[in-house]
């Protein structure tokens, strides 16, 4: 009973309707054929983009570094196989807009040939800095679907006292199974990963880059004692042959969470793994944890162990215009196009494409965009799998206040975002929405509320930046303004000067004429 | 490439449901009381309903309409129909044709287009137009058909339905009566004391439904079971209903439990009057209700609490109506104070503490 009333609740969130059995019984394809082309952007997650070192027309091999990290929070980028580099230039992004990102362009020669690799002994000798230089390095970041470049949160590991890192395995989107899989067949490697990090994590030196006030500081020798494998209870296969990789190793376990979306929301999992809630605007290892993805885990255990880079991932290609849903392995940069082909979408079907799952992904104008670091999947829907557009007044049921994970009431926030109150729908928590999409996708009135929060977010920042503008450009004119009187008054000043120095010529020229 | 679509957010896949799907759930929830109250009452009962819910449709039709809208897909939704219906099972049953007609014209036009139409609405419509007739037409509103079934030699027979529905009861004593709350209010007045009163009371006749009252209110069987329905389907919340009726069954119980002679008990309370009615599916309406699980109990207690005072000391013998729009009024208050606490910050929306340890 006492068990019961601490268990940690799920607030809010849907059950939608899984879709997954029809690529989750299927194992991983290996047999996807390597593109012509690879149109790999420079941006493929959160920071700044990646600086190209290589010239048009150079050969690469796989895994050579193409474009090096820039800053604190980026990350690199390789070559996800051997061939020429035959253009960097802009091309289409992998975004609703499409607008043009630059991009490496990569002839590939089909003998997918590597460049020479790092290897080690044992990787739990080196020190743990040296595991986050090796994953900032492999151009490693969450493959979640955030992007942040993992190097970072482990360092930030090593900076906060980290009690448990949580690999999120709960995929709580609909259709995407492509970590259910990747658990399902390379669950020791991605337990190695997870050990991996945990090392990376320990603090060996005591440097505290950036604590921040308040944070716990972490200590010389101070450990992440604990990390917990997260599985949704709708992946028994993934969570047994986890449980199984785990088994050896006390610091790791695995456990099941109900099923239910948005379950991977990064917070949640804490919430309901730890109990703990994140304050606003803190980062989790503040609190003492840390979020890492089971294909992340698995991309570090790569890239320490064989010192191979990020270059490719698994992918989901589900929906009802797919002929062949499966999940693939594919490099990065493979066009969206290529992969349609091979998974046989019937394109008069294909009502909409979406990147990522169908709760948070984005629409895609066309196919021919590259995948990225953050495709964990690519959706071809049909019209009868998307949800109604016959938008209806607001009758006020509530469903998307009960389902909000955040505790908000979108329905409120719209209403002023629709008479452009967007102050007042700041002041309601659109801050502090995540776009998780669960009140869209509940709401009988079919309103698209989500459209409407990310419209408003969009808008505070531009007048935002406006008002910035427009103040700044007051303040020049003031400035100007102010400068010209100086220079007048100066003129009028010299002239005043000039007219009495004059006097004073003519009257001394007058009073020597005189003497004379 | 495919050709360029429209870009759009999250979620792109959604539950099956709608406005018009929620309408019509309502109404099959409805319809075991109706349906119960329609055989009750006879003839003229069903031509009331029918008058009642068809005036409330052409109303709608008649204000999209003025607003330039087309009327088709807006009436489709169910709304209109489910106010209409709302409204004559809290009517007389023998009332007559006018009173369901301007009831509806009420309920439509000034409880619900003026707004804005659906959605926009502060007052339930049905309850503001029955409390406006209760105020208005205070004669054809509280006058009570005694119980008698379709097909029964004592009932009215289908051309004398059209009599009382279009030119009035010629004799209103000889089939008409008072309602149990009706009863035990002038009853008080003349000093009787409740047991005395109650010689002639069946609570179990009143809680099947057979027993004098507005139309569609008098089971409070049938009306629970479809309101628990209608919870099981998740069409409604189990706080307003839950609250409401405990705090009027608490409050019964306590002034009972102080002087059973001068208040009743809390299963009389709860098996009289539009109580049932009110509480899953009056109070229940979501624009009108608060849209958090706290401010819905407290909207709950709120009504409950006030149907108790008016009937106990007020001058109605029934107030849920009046209990439903003061509590109406009160809640865009309510969404204001209690609302939920957003992941990160406390209940004041500033930033929570890091927690140290």
């Amino acid at each position: 009973m006492l068990s019961f009333f601490k268990k940690p609740r799920f607030r809010g969130g849907v059950h939608a309707e899984e879709h997954k059995t029809a690529t989750a019984a299927l194992p991983i394809a290996d047999n996807f054929p390597l593109p012509k082309k690879l149109y790999i952007p420079l941006q493929q997650h959160v920071g700044k983009p990646a600086e190209p070192l290589i010239m048009v027309g150079e050969k690469v091999l796989k895994g050579q570094l193409l474009a090096y990290s820039q800053g604190l929070i980026s990350a690199p980028v390789h070559a996800p196989s051997s061939g020429v580099i035959v253009d960097v230039n802009d091309y289409p992004a992998p975004h609703p807009s499409a607008l043009p990102i630059r991009m490496i362009v990569l002839e590939t020669d089909g003998k997918d040939e590597w460049v020479k690799t790092q290897t080690v002994d044992d990787p739990f000798q080196l020190n743990p800095e040296e595991i986050s230089l090796r994953v900032g390095a492999a151009g490693i970041v969450g493959l979640g679907g955030a992007t942040f470049p993992t190097a970072v949160k482990l360092n930030m590991g090593r900076e906060n006292h980290v009690d448990t890192l949580i690999i999120n395995g709960s995929e709580c989107e609909p259709y995407l199974c492509c970590d259910d899989r990747l658990m399902q067949e390379r669950a020791v490697e991605i337990i190695d990963g997870v050990r991996l990090m945990l090392h990376g994590m320990t603090n060996s030196s005591g440097t505290n880059l950036h604590l921040p006030e308040g944070g716990r500081a972490g200590q010389p020798g101070m450990k992440t004692e604990r990390a917990v494998v997260a599985i949704e209870d709708n992946k028994p296969q993934a969570y047994l042959a986890m449980l199984a990789a785990a088994e050896p190793y006390p610091t790791v376990s695995v456990i099941q969470i109900p099923t239910r979306y948005p379950m991977g929301w990064d917070r949640q999992l804490i919430g309901y793994v730890t109990g703990k809630e994140v304050p606003v605007g803190c980062r989790s290892s503040e609190v003492g944890v840390t979020i890492h993805n089971v294909g992340t885990a698995y991309a570090v255990h790569k890239a320490i162990r064989y010192g191979q880079p990020l270059l490719g991932r698994v992918v989901t290609v589900a929906g009802g215009a797919v002929k062949r849903p499966m999940n693939v392995e594919v490099p990065f940069g493979t066009l969206i196009s290529e992969l349609f082909e091979f998974c046989e979408v019937d394109k008069a079907q294909t009502a909409r494409i979406i990147m990522g799952g169908p709760m948070m992904g984005d629409s895609l104008p066309h196919v021919g965009l590259p995948t990225v670091k953050a495709t964990s999947g690519i959706l071809a829907l049909t019209q009868s799998e998307l949800k109604n557009t016959d938008e209806q007044p607001c009758i006020r049921c509530a469903s998307c206040v009960s389902v909000c994970p955040a505790g908000l009431r979108p329905l409120d926030m719209a209403n002023n975002i629709r008479i452009n109150q967007l102050d007042a729908a700041v002041d309601l928590g659109l801050k502090d929405c995540i776009s998780c999409g669960c009140c869209s996708y509940i709401c009988p009135s079919n309103i698209p509320l989500v459209q409407y929060f990310k419209y408003a977010s969009g808008e505070v920042v531009a007048r935002q930046q406006a008002q910035h503008k427009s103040e700044q450009t007051k303040r020049l004119i003031d400035a100007r303004n102010a400068r010209m009187e100086r220079i007048a008054r100066q003129q009028r000043e010299d002239e005043l000067v000039r007219i009495a120095a004059k006097a004073e010529r003519e009257r001394l020229k007058a009073e020597q004429e005189a003497l004379v | 490439m495919m050709a360029h679509m429209k870009p759009s957010s999250g979620a792109h896949v959604g539950a099956n449901n709608s406005v018009s799907h929620i309408m019509w759930q309502v109404m099959l929830a409805l319809s075991p009381a109706t349906a119960f109250g329609l055989l009750c009452f006879g003839w003229p009962a069903l031509n009331l309903f029918v008058i009642t819910v068809l005036s409330a449709v052409a109303f709608e039709a008649f204000c999209l309409r003025l607003k330039g809208r087309a009327a088709k897909p807006v009436i489709m939704d169910g709304s209109a129909v489910l106010t209409g219906w709302l409204l004559a099972m809290t009517l007389p049953p023998w009332a007559p044709w006018w009173i369901g007609v301007v009831g509806s014209g009420l309920a439509i036009i000034l409880g619900k287009q003026v707004y804005g139409g659906l959605g926009q609405n502060l007052f339930n419509p049905a309850m503001l137009a029955r409390v406006a007739l209760l105020i208005s037409f205070p004669i054809e509103m509280t006058t009570w058909a005694n119980v008698s079934p379709l097909f029964f030699s004592h009932s009215p027979g289908l051309v004398e339905s059209w009599h009382i529905t279009f030119s009035g009861l010629d004799n209103i004593d000889a089939g008409t009566g008072a309602t149990t709350l009706g009863f035990i209010k002038t009853e008080f007045s003349q000093n009787r004391l409740l047991t005395d009163i109650l010689k002639d009371y069946s609570g179990f006749l009143s809680f099947v439904g057979w027993s004098r009252g507005s139309l569609g209110e008098t089971s409070t069987l049938l009306l629970g079971l479809g309101g628990i329905w209608l919870i099981r389907r998740n069409i409604i919340q189990w706080q307003i209903p839950a609250s409401l009726l405990l705090t009027v069954a608490l409050l019964a119980g306590f002034f009972h439990a102080v002087d059973s002679e001068h208040y009743a008990g809390p299963l009389l309370h709860l098996n009289s009057g539009a109580l049932m009615c009110v509480a899953f599916f009056i109070a229940t309406d979501y624009v009108t209700s608060p849209n958090t699980p706290t401010g819905q109990l407290v909207f709950g207690a709120g009504c409950g609490l006030l149907i108790f005072v008016i009937r106990t000391w007020g001058a109605y013998p029934e107030g849920a109506g009046f209990a439903v729009l003061l509590m109406n009024s009160a809640t865009p208050l309510i969404d204001h104070y209690i609302k939920p606490r957003i992941y990160g910050r406390d209940r004041k929306g500033k930033p929570l503490e890091i927690p140290k340890s």
